[in-house]
């Protein structure tokens, strides 16, 4: 199981990681510097993980079960406590499903919090397919207002052209 | 336990980072991007069940088949080779540790002049990395943006308009890029400034990690720096701030250092590079921390024109090909340390005796 880069209190570059063993079971945490400090981690005898996680973790992601049924990505199944513990997600549509706990991280982690930079060309062309598509549709609607039907039938010719292309949207 | 031959003939093979330049660069010693990409609509490879795993592998592998760049690439599934034929292609930088870990189904593609080197299912689906021997960002940009295109007239990347290409890891969202380069620095490392520039290009969001053991006296004062932010910096942005504000630095810094040695106390280096010379020419035990630290000042006396440029690549080729992964297979078995650090002294004199002293 990798260690996690990310600080579980305010989601930095972590570069402490502890193990410690609480009620049977293995617990880690992974800190950045700052937060170890202020959480007094790097004292050796007066921290225990035990309290620290009923502190610090339990608070960002919130205990399972008194929320009722808790956060489950439904595509994949993976839980925040899965990520938590293994520092990957399960599937793309994780990063829906667990936006309210992915965004704030992304915030500590990266220069800024949306993409700027490639796009998938294939995106790109159905992004300006759509376009080309709204552009026809309200053509084709302003020629019916004002009946002129000539227009009306070629603006429907080109656009059930476009809709029926393999790479258009499934509408 | 013998070589397959597939590996054998990635190992006799031209490879980019032991013959690829020449005679290699000072200081540079190699640069890499990788891309991570996943597809829509899978579970990453670590949450996949093996079946799933074994789909994405075919699938990827299908659509490598079609990139122009990699006609005659090799083709190695993990589970199929031996642990130490996975180490060296560890220790030759064409796979990750974490893939060579990896379970069923998952694989790598190797392009004939060992140049890109395509993981599937390692953390994400895709890691689509193109090195070069020296190199420069712009040229490898272009190579790796070229081959991501293509692939993805074959495959739907898992994209969002607001964060990106979509990533196992959320360090890696965005741009999916990692962008690096190998550093050769014994001058600030002899000259103990290495804490200090570890610490100054941590601040710029950047990550400097020796490439064999850690911290600021990593063995063969090697080191990697790579960009660490992936979101919100478009890709030619990363690699320009990457260049200018960090590796530029440092290799000015580099150059500072090893002059000033060199001026102030130049009896220090050469007894360095003496001791180094020797050592390798004449040594019957060596670890390869100690190999790796007498290589790495013969390409400091190469650098510094002591010895003739043209055995800077020999001197690289050695620093890969003297790892344990190497020694052993090319023993034919799994070999304990104390014959490994024997078979490498013998490898090493017979390789260095053509070297011509250093010129001191
Ligand atoms: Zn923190
Ligand atoms: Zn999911």
């Amino acid at each position: 199981m990798g260690e996690s880069l990310v600080c579980d209190i305010c989601g930095k570059l972590a570069t402490v990681h502890l193990t410690q063993i609480i009620n049977n079971k293995i617990q880690k945490v992974d800190l950045c510097e700052e937060c170890a400090q202020q959480k007094g981690v790097t004292d050796p005898e007066g921290f225990s993980l035990a309290d620290f996680m009923a502190k610090n973790i339990e608070s960002s992601i919130g205990p399972e079960g008194i929320e009722g049924p808790a956060v489950v990505c439904s595509s994949c199944g993976c839980t925040p406590r899965d990520f938590k513990n293994s520092g990957r997600l399960g599937c793309p549509d994780c990063y829906d499903s667990f936006d309210s706990l992915i965004k704030p991280m992304l915030k500590g982690m990266h220069r800024g919090e949306t993409h700027v930079g490639k796009i998938p060309h294939g995106l790109l062309k159905r992004v300006g397919l759509r376009r080309e598509i709204n552009r026809l549709q309200d053509n084709l609607a302003r020629a019916v207002e004002q009946e002129q039907y000539e227009d009306a039938a070629r603006f429907r010719d080109e656009l059930e052209q476009l809709l029926g292309k393999p790479e258009g949207p499934q509408s | 336990m013998s070589p397959s031959v597939n590996i054998k003939r990635l190992l006799e093979a031209r490879a980019e980072l032991t013959d690829g330049g020449a005679s290699g660069a000072p200081i540079v010693m190699s640069s890499r991007i990788r891309l991570a990409r996943n597809l829509q609509g899978m579970c990453f490879p670590g949450r996949a069940k093996t079946a799933q795993r074994r789909d994405v592998l075919s699938t990827c592998e299908n659509a490598v088949a079609q990139l122009p760049h990699m006609q005659e690439a090799t083709v190695l599934h993990i589970d199929e080779l031996g642990e130490l034929e996975r180490q060296v292609l560890v220790e030759r930088h064409l796979i990750s540790r974490e893939l060579s870990q990896g379970e069923a189904g998952s694989g790598v593609i190797i392009s004939r002049e060992q140049d890109c080197a395509i993981m599937i299912n390692e953390e994400d689906h895709l890691r689509i990395q193109v090195l070069r021997n020296g190199g420069s960002f712009e040229e490898i940009w272009s190579v790796i943006d070229e081959i991501d295109s293509k692939l993805e007239e074959d495959l739907d990347f898992a994209f969002s308009g607001e964060l990106g290409y979509l990533t196992a890891c959320p360090t890696n969202v965005g741009t999916g890029m990692r962008a690096s380069v190998m550093l050769h620095l014994p001058g600030l490392v002899i000259d103990s400034q290495m804490d200090k520039v570890i610490r100054a290009v941590n601040q710029m969001g950047m990550v400097v990690r020796g490439l064999f053991g850690e911290g600021s006296d990593a063995s063969g004062s090697i080191f990697q720096i790579s960009n660490q932010q992936t979101l919100g910096e478009a890709e030619q942005d990363i690699l320009t701030r990457l260049k200018g504000e960090a590796i530029d630095t440092i290799i000015e810094q580099e150059r500072n250092a090893r002059q000033r040695l060199l001026e102030n106390e130049p009896e220090k280096i050469l007894d360095k590079i003496g001791r180094a010379y020797g050592i390798l020419q004449n040594g019957h035990v060596l670890s390869s921390a100690e190999a790796m630290s007498h290589l790495s000042l013969l390409r400091l006396a190469i650098d510094s024109g002591f010895i003739q440029e043209q055995w800077r690549g020999e001197v690289d080729r050695l620093l890969i090909e003297m790892q344990p992964g190497h020694i052993q297979l090319a023993a034919c078995e799994t070999i304990d340390s104390h014959e490994r650090d024997t078979a490498r002294a013998s490898f090493l004199r017979e390789e260095t005796r053509r070297i011509p002293p250093p010129n001191l």
